[in-house]
């Protein structure tokens, strides 16, 4: 299968063994990867399901109190349309994602990961009864987590996998500060650690990058927020910037595709 | 090439792509050179293709990498869709397929009925001849109940009606029955264990109440009562047992597959079935509940009628796509 087979050239190949990366090669010869979903945001997302699922029962079992012995019928009908196929509709309907796995930006899709189809999401919905023995999902929960993909029953029966689905980030904005030349003899690891840093910067907190780049002390031969500039001002040298306009070029760019979507 | 002049080169393309999957036709930001380019989204999305795989050779930044990565997996599930099934399919299934299907997995289908029709046989004979059986999986006031059911004297047939509606009857029938052979096929993956218990334990449970039945002298209700969508019914629990199967054996005996990938064919095999299964478990529960249990019609045409109903879905069952040749026994025929 395609996705036991961790690319080589990747530098960290020795570490998606640990890791939760679902990797596959394309038609176009190209390594397509996803964050595979873990046991608890699947767990979540199906109580939201069954809150949603359970709530329409409710209202339904009120509504119908008015019409009867056939209210009855109609209910049990929609119990089990419900029970059983609540999820396919959603996962076939809505691009892989019921209310629930919606709610945690999960999605499933085939293990090519194309989007998934009828056959197989009617086939890992109708498992689910065989991963809820004995009792609890307990079947689905080991299954999940005796497999790298962490692919229940109904997973592997059907050939999905639950991924997450990343809200588009839009590209971070980089620090406002002079690009600076980096000194000789930096290794592309460290070139890569002070980029990553940069891009960050939004992300980690002040006196946490401040931490960080105090590590760097020896090199950058400045301490606290000089030390940091310095080191966010090598990053954006090291991305193409080499004078202050080119920043505002780069930031235009920016506003314009958040703008366009 | 730095990434900030790669970013600023293949922005455009990028945004178009982005802006096409997002449903806009036309991107009021994006330069008119380029507009043309988006109408053959393959061929754009090979480029993009190129540049995530220069990006990553390159080692630009993680940002970069998965704003590609996540672009390119837009564009490959939009191109790689799988084609929603079309009209002559289902019924190319339905005359053709669900039997031939059946065909295909025989060895599964007779031992899912040997499993059913063995302890029910056992069972209807011993509670014909003995009194005492029935009490042996049954509690003495579910016996009770099933006696009432059909005695003659009762005005209705089936379960207590009282002033119920078939409406609600058919509910009732539809999610027992089809949660059951459900639940029976779902529980073979556990190496076909499951439907082994399921499809016995409804063989003894059916046989004894036909044999007590029997015994007590209710069948001039029970059988018309039973035999017409009991020919649905019963035939599909045994095939949803013999999908069940079809499923534990790819995991105990899965050849020269892996065990996942076996798992994975006999999957789509076993799919094959239930599609059949769930609609003639449809047609069990309108009949239950709208024919079997109509009091106006007379015993001898709901009797004629239910052996037409079995003539026709054994008839179907064996002789149904028998012209066809069996072309795509394993090309993974999703429907």
């Amino acid at each position: 299968m395609p996705n036991n087979s961790p690319s080589s050239s990747h530098p960290p190949a020795d570490i998606t063994g640990l890791d939760t990366l679902y990797e596959i090669e394309t038609p176009e010869g190209i390594d397509l990867t996803a964050q595979v979903a873990g046991p608890v945001p699947r767990m979540l997302a199906y109580s939201v399901d069954l809150f949603y699922r359970t709530l329409i029962l409710i209202v339904l079992g009120i509504a119908m109190t008015i019409a009867g012995d056939a209210g009855v019928g109609i209910w049990l009908l929609v119990s089990f349309v419900l029970e059983w196929f609540y999820p396919v509709v959603f996962e076939v309907m809505r691009g892989g994602q019921t209310p629930g796995k919606r709610a945690f930006s999960i999605a499933v899709v085939n293990d090519n990961l194309t989007p998934i189809g009828w056959g197989p999401s009617i086939m890992r919905n109708l498992l689910r009864f065989a991963d809820f023995l004995p009792f609890g999902y307990c079947a689905g929960i080991i299954s999940m987590t005796c497999s790298r993909d962490f692919q229940r029953l109904g997973d592997h029966a059907a050939g999905t996998l639950v991924i997450h689905r990343e809200n588009a980030s839009a590209s971070a904005a980089l620090p406002q500060v002079t690009p600076l030349a980096p000194p000789r003899g930096l290794q592309l690891e460290d070139q890569q650690a002070i980029v990553s840093l940069s891009e960050r910067s939004q992300e980690l907190s002040r006196a946490r990058q401040r931490e960080l780049a105090d590590l760097l002390q020896p090199i950058t031969g400045k301490s606290g927020d000089d030390g940091l500039n310095r080191l966010h001002g090598i990053g954006r040298w090291l991305l193409g910037a080499r004078s202050a306009e080119d920043h505002k070029d780069s930031g235009s760019k920016t506003n314009k595709r958040v703008g366009g979507q | 090439m730095k990434q900030r002049d790669f970013e600023q080169r293949h922005q455009p393309l990028w945004l178009q792509l982005e802006n096409t999957l997002a449903g806009y036709r036309k991107n009021a930001a994006v330069e008119s050179e380029s507009a043309g380019l988006i109408e053959d989204l393959p061929a754009s999305y090979r480029r993009l293709c190129q540049h995530l795989a220069v990006a990553k050779e390159r080692q630009y930044t993680s940002n970069l990498i998965a704003r590609l990565n996540q672009l390119v997996m837009a564009c490959h599930q939009r191109l790689y869709q799988e084609k929603s099934v079309s009209r002559s399919r289902w019924l190319e299934y339905l005359f053709s397929g669900f039997p031939r299907a059946l065909h295909e997995q025989a060895r599964f289908v007779w031992l899912s009925c040997a499993l059913f029709l063995a302890p029910a046989l056992v069972m209807g004979l011993g509670s014909y001849w003995n009194d005492s059986l029935i009490y042996a999986v049954m509690s003495p006031e579910q016996v009770l109940q099933i006696e009432s059911m059909y005695d003659p004297a009762n005005r209705v047939l089936g379960r207590e009606r009282g002033s119920d509606t078939d409406l609600q009857m058919f509910g009732f029938y539809i999610k027992k029955n089809i949660g059951i052979a459900f639940r029976t096929f779902a529980s073979g993956i556990l190496f076909g264990i499951g439907s082994i218990f399921f499809i016995v334990f409804n063989g003894v449970f059916l046989g004894a109440i036909f044999g007590h039945i029997t015994r007590v002298g209710f069948v001039t209700t029970f059988y018309p009562f039973v035999i017409g969508h009991g020919a649905f019914e019963l035939t599909a629990i045994v095939f949803a047992g013999a999908a069940g199967l079809r499923l534990g054996h790819s995991l105990v005996n899965p050849g020269n597959l892996s065990r996942r990938e076996s798992l994975r064919v006999a999957g789509r095999d076993a799919m094959k079935i239930m599609y059949g299964t769930f609609l003639m478990l449809v047609i069990a529960a309108f009949l239950e509940a709208f024919w079997s249990s109509s009091t106006e019609v007379s015993i001898a045409v709901k009797l004629a009628v239910g052996g037409f109903f079995w003539l026709l879905v054994l008839g179907y069952c064996f002789l149904g796509g028998r012209n066809q040749p069996s072309a795509n026994t394993h090309t993974g025929g999703r429907l």
